[in-house]
């Protein structure tokens, strides 16, 4: 499980780990919990390319429907396979086997360190 | 809007870390850990729930059977004391304007429990519609607190807790409440509920509902019992074909378009509100309730359309009004209206699932019914 202080975050209450060029992306524990049990999950195939701030995939609860934002412009390098299979990890471990998407990309825009993102959920 | 108002177990939902949603302005508890596990609790072993926001109306005098007779739909002049009954508060045009569950606990005695979002305009008209009658109509709403004991052993439960005392728990049958005691207070303990699952609800004084509480969980600990949350009863009472207002009923709602011709008792003497609305029938053509199921994980939710073809031209046929992935089947339920045409067993039809069209078929509810004991 990542560290989550060390993690960047989005408005949209997901976590960006960045390592080289490879950003990796989760919803946050604060987002799953607001989702309450994901029961499906709708990731982009490798190989798509994604504009930072547009949906690319779906997070389904029993009771309502989040959707996946790319954080940063790129190309998805892998999506992770286990959380299709079991997405209740998405709860059990947001900041770690939880984790949907990994995206390459060239550049990073700006994000929100993890004080700036729980002063945003008021934690 | 008015302030938002709490549950008089609310410290208790604090205190079990739940997370909390606004229905008709009351906070109450969502969920407390997981959706999914509570709802599987009730349908395996049991759960607790806070139902403390329903509406509690009493009708009581000499006139109270007429009374009701001519407000509501049903014949509740027709019910033993003791009994419970399903009916509807229709407009005079026929619309719902609350479900309700009626039970009479004495002769000339009913305690008429409606939907948070709906007591006050259910308060008002009854009000209103019993002033010719001789009988009074009391909001007891904030002085009744209401707790569900759902699921396979909810009576084993009840059956261990101290001090709670009602007679014969064990041969209460399906639809019928009997009063008794916890403590020094009075309780009234009815074997209805919202989840498919035999059970039982408490209706109870504010001031020893904590107490109640505390008792159902440290004796159902053992049992299996689970704190559940708003979320599991939804998905309960979706896999048990439950309507709930304001998704498959309303004011623009017809009985009969919901399958519940049969709640109007148009055999019964006499006039009754919307009577002559429901006699002459929603206009031709009017859409009717049926449940969907599909395959897959994607499920169809409130307000999605529906489509008689995967063709992006096909004519819209009909709404989903509640949906979810069933947590016991595993596939995708809904409830809908559709055009007439569209209402048999096994019609093919399309849900526009966010853009995607995912075939589903109609099947009769409810799409889960448990063992018969």
């Amino acid at each position: 499980m990542a560290d989550k202080s060390t993690l960047q975050y989005t408005a949209e209450h997901e976590w960006v780990l960045v390592d080289g060029d490879v950003a990796t992306v989760g919803i946050t524990a604060y987002a799953a919990d607001k989702l309450g049990d994901v029961v499906f999950v709708d990731l982009p195939d490798v190989g798509v390319s994604v504009v930072g701030g547009k949906v690319v995939g779906e997070i389904e609860s029993t009771k309502s429907v989040g959707e996946l934002f790319a954080p940063v412009d790129g190309e998805v390098v892998e999506s992770n396979q286990a959380v299709v299979d079991a997405p209740e990890l998405v709860n059990t471990d947001p900041f770690g086997d939880g984790w949907l998407i990994k995206v390459r990309f060239e550049s990073l825009p700006a994000l929100m360190t993890f004080a700036e993102y729980s002063t945003l959920v008021g934690e | 809007m008015t302030e938002e108002r709490y549950s008089p177990l609310h410290q208790k939902h604090l205190d079990a870390g739940a997370s909390f949603t606004d229905f008709a302005g009351w906070m109450m508890p969502v969920r407390y850990s997981s959706d999914l596990a509570e709802h599987h609790a009730v349908r395996t072993a049991a759960g607790l729930f806070d139902l403390s926001h329903m509406g509690e109306i009493l009708v009581l005098g000499p006139e109270a059977s007429d009374a009701l007779d001519y407000a509501l739909a049903g014949k509740l002049s027709a019910i033993a004391i003791g009994q419970a009954k399903y009916s509807l508060l229709l407009a005079r045009d026929g619309g719902i304007v609350d479900d309700l569950v009626v039970y009479r606990t004495g002769e000339d005695r009913y305690l008429v429990v409606a939907n948070a979002s709906n007591r006050a305009v259910v308060a008002a008209e009854l009000l209103d519609r019993c002033s010719p009658f001789e009988c009074e109509v009391q909001d007891e709403s904030d002085d009744i607190a209401l707790i569900a004991v759902q699921g396979p052993r909810a009576l084993e439960i009840l059956l261990e807790v101290p001090t709670l005392r009602i007679d014969n728990l064990a041969d209460l049958r399906y639809y019928w409440s009997r009063p008794g005691t916890y403590g020094g207070h009075s309780v009234l303990v009815a074997r209805t509920g919202y989840t498919g699952e035999d059970g039982f609800e408490l209706y109870i004084a504010p001031e020893a509902a904590s107490d109640l509480w505390d008792a159902i969980v440290e004796t159902g600990a053992g049992s299996g019992l689970e704190l559940a949350g708003l979320a599991s009863r939804d998905t309960l009472r979706l896999e048990a074909g439950m309507p709930l207002y304001g998704h498959e009923l309303g004011l623009t709602t017809f009985p009969v378009q919901a399958g519940l011709g049969r709640v109007v008792a148009l055999k019964k003497e006499g006039d009754f509100v919307g009577r002559s609305a429901v006699e002459a029938g929603p206009p031709e053509g009017a859409r009717v309730l049926v449940g969907l199921r599909a395959a897959g994980k994607r499920a169809g939710r409130a307000d999605y359309p529906l489509f008689d073809s995967a063709d992006v031209a096909a004519s819209e046929i009909g709404i989903v009004t509640s949906g979810a992935l069933s947590p016991t089947l595993g596939h995708p339920i809904a409830m809908a209206y559709v055009d007439p045409a569209f209402t048999a067993a096994d019609t093919e039809i399309f849900i526009d699932v966010r853009g995607t069209r995912v075939p589903a078929s109609v099947t009769a509810l409810p799409f889960y019914k448990r063992e018969a004991n």
